[in-house]
């Protein structure tokens, strides 16, 4: 009767104990991840930092630019058409200027430059810090009294919170010369409107929101890709190729997903 | 009693509830070559991960010069690790940096020299090491010996006090993998480093080393010197390091250690005590000034050759082993003094005659290398009674030895 009454006691315990698990699994890992990034600013100000960031500069920034800009100038271009499509039923096809400016600038420049730079750089970062992992270099690094926090993670942090915020301006520039290129090119908008609407409506606040906004998706871009990558080897669902391949996937789909969330945060600070 | 460099006082490692290492004790003494071996799993690179601070101990702790290491601040912490260098199993070079930048990491990285200092210093090392023509290439354009070497250089370049080698000669074939070992010896020598070594090349790692350690199922059953290995009553002697040691020694193909001292009682104990036999012993003189000038392949390759021609000369009549890393020893089991000089001298003509020319086509010391090369065999023999040590008969036959060989050296440059 005892024991009878003991089991249905752990039967009901059971998935308030599987929830606690869950529960402290998500702090212990949200834990981890604020001291990585803490971790990873602040050593950005060490020593011997520069060739490296420059480096990493090249990499995320540089080499991204032309995917960024050849997405800028698509999307600029569907914008303006579609835009084009909708101002003209009102008989305000005038506006299409700062409507490409501003849901470029506001919105889809920050938030596609981020996803276009997970895809591209963010992706190679995981894998690379992953196979750097397995392969024991960063034990290598760290018996050799390198940080690999330093050497490796910091210069990473800086050059994304360098370049998406420039790779964003270009995807809104290229953007915008997209936008009028549909609209003032191949659809006849008059482009001293176009170009006057733009100067008219656009506002500091508006260009330093999409920065911000921007500067926000580096940390968090950085944060988990570095962060998937450096702790690839405790992935308990694969080991070795398996695990890089897992932690890149994870990288790319939670970068993907936090850039969505955290949009909507930070817009409606913004607003 | 010495004071050891590096101490374990009852360490125990566990993964999760897995014991790895389970109350550890050893000492490393400062300047030895210290080998551990034991069978796959059974926490060897886990126990040096402790010693560079890669692990730490769940249970015990670790001394380093009687000082504990979990009780050292930042910067004690810090001047501890900097006396280590560690050269990883599958050597851990950076893939997208070249031999030179792998080099160079550690003094770019962690001192303030100036370029030029740094070059100076990475440049020596390249060419101590015989990298001449791969210091711009990258590891994946490498053979695996290159590979081992340009970790070996970058473990080498911050001058560290303790070298931690994890199986160093992993997947080489038998001549390089004496010549690993050789080149360990030879830079633990010249650069006076305490070494610290995972290896399961028997009998090279015995020739080499000054400690032998053990680890069975975490736990650590012998640390002495090799010669006090044979008094170890454990099963894993049978079962493993009988086993890696094997009937036919890789280098030479002649008959193992353990497998000679075995045929030798055989043989002795059908012999009444009266009986006499022979040893034979060969040195190749300073092995490591050949590997020095000719590089580190070329002296396995002369005793790989010395051992082939005494097989085929004294084969039919008695068995041979090698001694030590530069030595051979023949016993002649059933031949009188006066008739193992004779065979002696007609083997010291032969050797002279075509020998030499068969050394230098397996180790073609004559047609590619441009240094300037000499060196020289030795023999010497002796007679022994059945009952006779064979240690004492072995004795007397190396000081008897005289030069049968010599190749002087040829300037070619």
């Amino acid at each position: 009767m005892e024991n009878r009454s003991i089991a249905q006691g752990i039967s009901l315990a059971t998935p308030f104990t599987f929830l606690g698990g869950v529960v402290i699994g998500w702090v212990n890992a949200l834990g981890a991840l604020v001291i990585f990034f803490v971790q990873a600013v602040l050593l950005i100000f060490k020593p011997k930092q520069l060739p490296l960031i420059i480096q990493q500069v090249f990499f995320i920034g540089a080499k991204s630019a032309n995917i960024v800009m050849l997405v800028g100038l698509f999307t600029g271009m569907v914008i303006g058409l579609q835009m084009y499509y909708v101002t003209v039923k009102f008989g305000a096809e005038g506006v299409l200027g700062s409507a490409v400016a501003l849901s470029l600038i506001r919105e889809l420049g920050p938030v596609l430059t981020a996803i276009m730079i997970v895809a591209r750089a963010g992706s190679s970062m995981t894998a690379e810090l992953g196979i750097l992992r397995i392969s024991e270099q960063i034990d290598a690094l760290d018996t050799m009294l390198i940080d690999p926090m330093r050497y490796l993670i910091s210069p990473r942090f800086a050059a994304s919170i360098i370049s998406f915020p420039l790779l964003t301006a270009f995807f809104d520039l290229i953007g915008i010369i997209g936008g009028y290129f549909t609209g003032v090119i191949l659809l006849g908008v008059n482009p001293g409107i176009f170009f006057n609407r733009i100067l008219s409506d656009v506002a500091l606040i508006d260009i330093t929101g999409g920065f911000v906004k921007s500067l926000v998706f580096a940390l968090i871009v950085c944060t988990i890709c570095c962060y998937q990558g450096y702790f690839t080897h405790r992935r308990l669902e694969g080991r070795g190729a398996k695990g890089v391949s897992l932690s890149t996937t994870s990288a790319v789909v939670q970068s993907c997903v936090l850039i969505l969330i955290s949009d909507y945060v930070v817009t409606s600070f913004l607003l | 009693m010495e004071n050891a460099l590096i101490e374990f006082q009852n360490v125990t490692k566990r993964f999760n509830t897995r014991p790895v290492l389970d109350g550890i004790n050893l000492k490393i003494n400062e300047g030895d070559v210290t080998t551990i071996i034991g069978k796959s799993g059974t926490g060897k690179s886990v126990l040096l991960k402790h010693i560079i601070g890669l692990l730490s101990p769940t249970e015990g702790r670790i001394l380093f010069r009687g000082k504990p290491v979990d009780g050292m601040n930042k910067r004690e912490w810090k001047a501890y690790k900097s006396q280590f260098s560690y050269l990883f199993q599958d050597n851990a070079l950076f893939d997208s940096l070249t031999v030179y930048e792998n080099i160079a990491l550690p003094l770019q990285q962690t001192t303030n020299l100036s370029k030029k200092e740094i070059e100076g210093r990475v440049k020596v090392r390249i060419e101590q090491m015989d990298l001449l023509e791969a210091t711009y290439k990258y590891p994946a354009e490498l053979s695996g010996g290159m590979e081992k070497r340009v970790a070996l250089a970058r473990a080498l370049i911050t001058d560290p006090k303790i070298v931690l080698f994890d199986e160093p000669t992993t997947g080489q074939d038998p001549i390089r993998k004496n010549a690993i070992l050789s080149m360990i010896v030879q830079n633990q020598r010249r650069f006076d480093f305490t070494t610290v070594m995972i290896s399961h090349d028997i009998p090279d790692v015995f020739f080499i080393s000054d400690r032998i350690m053990i680890l069975y199922e975490g736990r650590m059953i012998f640390q002495d010197t090799y010669d006090k290995l044979d008094q170890l009553d454990h099963p894993i002697v049978d079962e493993f390091v009988k086993s890696l040691e094997g009937f036919k020694d890789e280098l030479t193909g002649l008959h193992t250690k353990g497998n000679f001292e075995r045929l030798y009682e055989q043989d002795s104990s059908q012999k009444e005590p009266h009986e006499a036999y022979v040893v034979l012993i060969f040195t190749l003189e300073d092995m490591d000034g050949l590997s020095e000038n000719v590089g580190d392949t070329a002296a396995p390759e002369v005793i790989q050759s010395l051992g082939t021609y005494v097989n085929k000369h004294f084969g039919d009549f008695g068995i041979s082993t090698r001694l030590a890393k530069d030595q051979v020893a023949t016993i002649l089991p059933s031949t009188e003094i006066k008739e193992a000089e004779r065979m002696l001298e007609d083997f010291s003509k032969d050797l002279q005659a075509k020998g030499l020319a068969q050394i230098q086509a397996d180790t073609r010391l004559d047609s590619n290398s441009e240094d300037c090369f000499s060196f020289s065999i030795f023999a010497g023999l002796a007679e022994g009674r059945a009952g006779d040590e064979m240690d004492v008969t072995t004795e007397k036959a190396i000081s008897n030895q005289k030069p049968i060989l010599k190749f002087t050296c040829e300037i070619r440059r």
